[in-house]
Parts: structure tokens; C-alpha cells; sequence
């Protein structure tokens, strides 16, 4: 097996009033999309800025090919944050070429611009951007410098679902250079699009960890049958299914869908707003810690 | 009534936000307390003397001739002499003496006020030897021309750069930036170079522009001036940094920014002059960079002097902006904690 491009090791970031990060450990392979998954306060966001330099471990640490971080990872990452605002009155160019300046080697600016199909907004003042605009400039200026390892941290939050598949489209256009990614996300749908390897994380510890086919195949059988939580008669409970409680709805897996339906109608349990669908990865963390992904 | 409630909330709100930034807080006591204290010591006291009167002496020893304890007079010890000479040309003091023996003075006959404190003298001592000279006041404008070139470059060094990078610390672009291979010290110089240009620019445009309308003329090497207004904002701006390195609310950066630029424009020297004034209140004055420009500053477009004159304020400000400049880079925060 190949030396890993980033390796985290027993991370920890403890703050005065909660532990954000609890002894976190992983290694990434170079050329996969690794997607770092949670709801808001998992802890995704503090051990991807201890990854980027951005932020210190309590303990622990990140090691990138092998050395401790330092001015050789800083020349060879891309970052995307989950928020960045740029120098004023500077045009999309502008702002990109300041950023090809502060590196030694990468792309030149008008096929990073290209690239991220930002051709006719090039000489619009950057501030003047639409929220899906703005994310590919962004993603622009972490292209800048041709990296190998790209952090992409919550890249589509706040986008419409337009904006937000544009900009899928942008980062499979990467993935097929062999670049590593990594990244964060709350989408289920994103993580399942984009990503090769996942971990879950809760409360800054990992609850899961792999191929999010591997790990769906696992924990859930073949499908997965939703129903009103308001139409399920509590007596119901009682029947011999695999049933769990999300907020608005029962959740139920099984391998065999002919006989759980000849159950639910034996029981009498309406089944006109019944849907039946493959799990996902929300559905795996529901199952994984009981609570529901999205915020 | 719902405008006031929507009004006192916001109120109560901001108040919070205000009490609870205790750094700012602090600050906001402490800067009206310090000028007020300040303001108290510098002009405080008792009367004012109506001459002034220089002494060719290290000190002023009032018992060793009876003019030098006459009331209302202040005698200030001058050890250089072609420096008392110039002042006296240029009616900044009324009478030069050198007590002795034999005691003899130097009167600048154009000067009113020394006409009368020479009948002052000679009553204590008649027999004083008399050396006139002549020479026109210095126009208090001319005078006040390099304090305020230096108090506008004071203003755009501290809080041009102060605030700028403050913003950038707020809204994450530092914290961008920290993720590339760029350094604090290079951040922080390419920041001081920026405004550097800008204030060389500025203050060139307003010595040719307003040196026009008050018919200013420099008696000096300009390209000295130049060298002069390059460290001098350099220091300044170095200072700026130094304060903005750190901090992430923008009223403690101002107040600290205010407890700095408060003092420094009442003990600089831009309004008038600390001579005379309390030994103590020479020495604070002589720690602000500013005081450094402004001293050399005069020196140059007003009696002419060379480099070899004014290579103390230089050394100090170079000095002075290194140290500020490696602090504010030991010091630098890219991003809020």
C-alpha cells in the first residue's frame, strides 16, 4: 500500500468548555475523494483547519507525506474554507493572480479561470459575485497553485441546488486529474456523489469509517420503507421489524420488502404515504448515533 | 412604541456588547483619565514667563549673577552656541547672555521683546559686553509647516494601517492567507511598503502644494527631508502594525490607537514648542518618533542642517521601526482566537 498523502494521529483540540476533537486518527490515499461527514459541532470543520495548519492540536498531530506540516504542504494544498472574504475592489483576476503570486509553482491565472469557467466574470469587481459565483472564484484561488491535496470545507453550503450541482460537476473535473480532496460536508447527496472514502464524525470522535457503499452494504439491508411517524400505531412497535425513529417519519430496513409489507398490512398499519427507497448515508447516521444529520 | 422597543433592544444589545469587551472597556476609562492627567502636568503650574531668555551653559545656576533671578523670565541652558545664535535670529528666544566672566549677551535688534529685556539685563548687570545681531521672526507658520506634514503622516501611518489590517483579521481574509506560504513579516512589510508609498507620495504633494500658498521656502537639502519622511513613516507605521498585530475589536484598536496619537500631538511639538517645558516632559516626548521627525524636520528646512545634524532621529527611527516591525511579526495573529 502507498505511503499516505495526509496522515491524522490521535488528534485532540480541547477548548475551555467542550472537547471539539477527541483522539481522532486516519490516513488518506493519495488521488481519493475523502469526504469528512457530521452535523454542525461534529467536529469536521476543527480537525479539517488542524489539517490545514490553520489551526494547533491540543495533541497530536498531521503528518503530510510522511513529515509534520510545513512549507513544503503549505506549497503543495489548495484550501477552500467554509467562509473567506478577499481584498476589496479587486476584480475576479485580480484576486486570483494575488494568490499565484504567493506560490513558487502552479497554474497560470487564465487557465485557472478557465478552468472554473469564470471567463466572463474575470473583470467583475469580486464583491459583486452570486454566492455560486463567489464558490468557484474561491475554488479558483485553491487551484491556483496546482496542489495535490485539496481541502474543500463545506464548499456548496448556502448554494441553490443549481449552483450546488455546477460546482459537483467542477470538483468530478478534478477528481479526474487524480488530485486528493478532502471534504467536508453536511450533504448526504454530496458525500455519495463525490466522495471514494468517508469518515462520520460525532461529538469529535469517528462512528464510522469507509467506502460509503461498503458501509450502506453493512449496516442496512437492500431497502429502507418510510412512513409518517403520526400514522404508525404504537402497537406496531411491537412487530418484528428493524424500525428507527427519525423526527418526522419511522424508518424501516429489511431484505425481505413482500413479507415487512404483508407484516405492516397484517398489523393494519396505513401505508397510503408509504415510500420505499435505498438507505443513504443519513439514513447510516441516524442508525449510527441516533440523532439526524442535517442541522 | 414598537420603533422604541426595536430601538432599546438594539440599545441593550450594543451595551452588552460594550460592557462584556472588557479590553475596550478599559481602554475607554483610560484615555480620557491619561489626557486629563497629562494635560494637567504640561500646562499646569504657575505662570507663564513673558521672555525667554538663553543661557550659553550646560545648566541654569540662578545664584551665580543677580539677572538670573529676575521674575517672569525663562533662562534656558543653550550649550551650543551657533544653535542659541540661530534661535536668537529667528526671535525664538528675546536674549542670549553668557553669564561669564566677562557676562556678555547677544540682542537681536529687530526684536521688540528683546529691546526690553536688554534694559532688564543691563539694570542687573550694566557692564555686560553688547554683541547685536539681526533677523526677522520665524513666522509661526513657518514654523508649524513641518508639524503638520508630520501630524497628517502620523494619522495615515497609525490608523491607515491599524484599521486595514484589523478588517482583514475580521473577515477571514488573514486567515486565507495563512494558509499559503506567505509569512507574518512578509505580510506586515508588504503592508508597510504600500502605505509607505502612499505617505511619501502624499506628503510631497502637500510640501510643494501648500509650501506654494504660504510661500514656504526650505533652507535645506530636500533629498535629506525625503530620507527623513521615508523613516519617519516608516517608524510610524511599523507602530500601527505593532498595535493592530493582536487585537480583534476595532474600539480597542482605536483606543489604544487615541492613547497614542493623543499624546504624541500635544508632546511632539506640532502646535508649539516643549522647550522650557519640565525635563520629564522632554524625555516622554522624546520617546514618540514623532518627535524625532518633527525635531529634524525643523532643523533642516529651517536652519539648514546636514546629514552629520540630524543622524541621531535617523538612527532612532530606523531603530525604532525594525523593532516595531519584528515585534508586530513575533506578535501577528491571522486570525481571531
Amino acid at each position: 500500500m502507498s505511503t499516505p498523502i495526509i496522515e491524522v494521529r490521535e488528534l485532540v483540540k480541547q477548548y475551555p468548555s467542550t472537547t471539539a476533537v477527541a483522539g481522532v486518527s486516519f490516513s488518506v490515499p493519495e488521488g481519493v475523494c475523502f469526504g469528512l461527514l457530521g452535523p454542525n459541532g461534529a467536529g469536521k470543520t476543527t480537525t479539517v483547519e488542524i489539517m490545514e495548519g490553520i489551526l494547533p492540536p491540543t495533541a497530536g498531530e498531521v503528518r503530510y507525506r510522511g513529515e509534520p506540516l510545513g512549507a513544503r504542504f503549505r506549497e503543495e494544498a489548495g484550501i477552500l474554507f467554509q467562509r473567506t472574504a478577499l481584498q476589496d475592489f479587486l476584480t475576479v483576476r485580480q484576486s486570483i493572480a494575488l494568490f499565484r503570486g504567493l506560490y513558487g509553482r502552479g497554474l497560470d491565472v487564465e487557465e485557472v479561470i478557465r478552468l472554473c469557467a469564470l471567463e466572463k466574470l474575470a473583470d467583475r469587481d469580486a464583491r459583486k459575485l452570486s454566492g455560486g459565483q463567489q464558490q468557484r472564484m474561491l475554488l479558483a484561488i485553491a487551484l491556483v497553485n496546482d496542489p495535490a491535496l485539496l481541502f474543500l470545507d463545506e464548499p456548496t453550503t448556502g448554494l441553490d441546488p443549481q449552483a450546488r450541482r455546477n460546482f459537483w460537476e467542477l470538483v468530478r473535473s478534478i477528481k479526474a486529474q487524480r488530485k486528493t480532496i478532502i471534504l467536508t460536508t453536511h450533504y448526504m447527496e454530496e458525500a455519495e456523489l463525490l466522495c471514494d472514502e468517508i469518515i462520520i464524525l460525532d461529538r469529535g470522535r469517528i462512528v464510522a469509517q469507509g467506502a460509503p457503499r461498503r458501509l450502506l452494504r453493512e449496516r442496512f439491508a437492500e431497502v429502507l420503507l418510510e412512513l409518517p411517524r403520526h400514522e404508525f400505531p404504537e402497537r406496531a412497535r411491537a412487530l418484528p421489524l428493524r424500525i428507527i425513529d427519525a423526527s418526522d417519519r419511522v424508518e424501516i430496513t429489511t431484505d425481505d420488502l413482500e413479507g415487512t409489507l404483508r407484516t405492516l398490512l397484517d398489523a393494519q398499519v396505513p401505508l397510503t404515504n408509504l415510500r420505499i427507497r435505498p438507505a443513504n448515508l443519513e439514513d447510516l447516521f441516524l442508525e449510527l448515533t441516533g440523532t439526524e444529520l442535517r442541522p | 412604541m414598537s420603533a422604541i422597543r426595536r430601538l432599546l433592544a438594539v440599545l441593550h444589545a450594543r451595551n452588552l456588547e460594550f460592557l462584556r469587551d472588557r479590553a475596550t472597556l478599559v481602554f475607554t476609562l483610560l484615555l480620557p483619565v491619561t489626557v486629563v492627567i497629562g494635560m494637567s502636568f504640561v500646562f499646569g503650574g504657575p505662570q507663564r514667563p513673558l521672555f525667554k531668555v538663553g543661557v550659553l551653559a550646560a545648566g541654569i545656576d540662578r545664584e551665580s549673577h543677580p539677572f538670573l533671578q529676575e521674575h517672569y523670565v525663562d533662562f534656558i541652558a543653550m550649550p551650543l552656541r551657533d544653535q542659541a545664535l540661530r534661535k536668537l535670529t529667528h526671535q525664538q528666544i528675546d536674549l542670549l547672555v553668557d553669564p561669564g566672566p566677562p557676562p556678555v549677551y547677544w540682542v537681536n535688534t529687530d526684536s521688540p521683546k528683546g529691546y526690553i529685556v536688554e534694559k532688564l539685563l543691563l539694570a542687573a548687570a550694566p557692564d555686560a559686553h553688547r554683541q547685536p545681531v539681526t533677523g526677522a521672526a520665524l513666522r509661526y507658520v513657518d514654523w508649524l509647516f513641518p508639524g503638520i506634514l508630520g501630524m497628517n503622516m502620523m494619522f495615515s501611518c497609525l490608523f491607515g494601517v491599524g484599521y486595514v489590517v484589523l478588517r482583514y483579521r475580521k473577515n477571514g481574509f488573514l486567515k486565507r492567507l495563512h494558509a499559503t506560504p506567505l509569512s507574518a513579516f512578509e505580510f506586515l512589510s508588504a503592508q508597510v511598503l504600500s502605505r509607505l508609498t502612499l505617505i511619501v507620495i502624499v506628503t510631497v504633494i502637500l510640501y510643494v502644494g501648500i509650501g506654494a500658498i504660504i510661500r514656504f521656502h526650505s533652507v535645506g537639502n530636500v533629498l535629506l527631508l525625503m530620507l527623513l519622511a521615508i523613516l519617519g513613516a516608516l517608524s510610524m507605521i511599523a507602530l500601527g502594525l505593532t498595535i493592530a498585530a493582536r487585537f480583534s475589536s476595532e474600539e480597542l484598536v482605536g483606543g489604544v490607537l487615541n492613547l497614542i496619537t493623543w499624546p504624541m500631538m500635544l508632546l511632539s511639538g506640532i502646535w508649539f514648542s516643549l522647550e522650557g517645558s519640565p525635563r520629564w516632559v522632554q524625555w516622554v516626548a522624546h520617546i514618540f518618533p514623532l518627535t524625532h521627525v518633527l525635531d529634524a524636520a525643523r532643523a533642516v528646512m529651517l536652519d539648514g542642517a546636514g546629514l552629520a545634524q540630524i543622524v541621531p532621529q535617523l538612527l532612532f527611527l530606523a531603530a525604532t521601526a525594525l523593532a516595531f516591525l519584528a515585534f508586530g511579526a513575533w506578535s501577528f495573529r491571522w486570525r481571531i482566537d
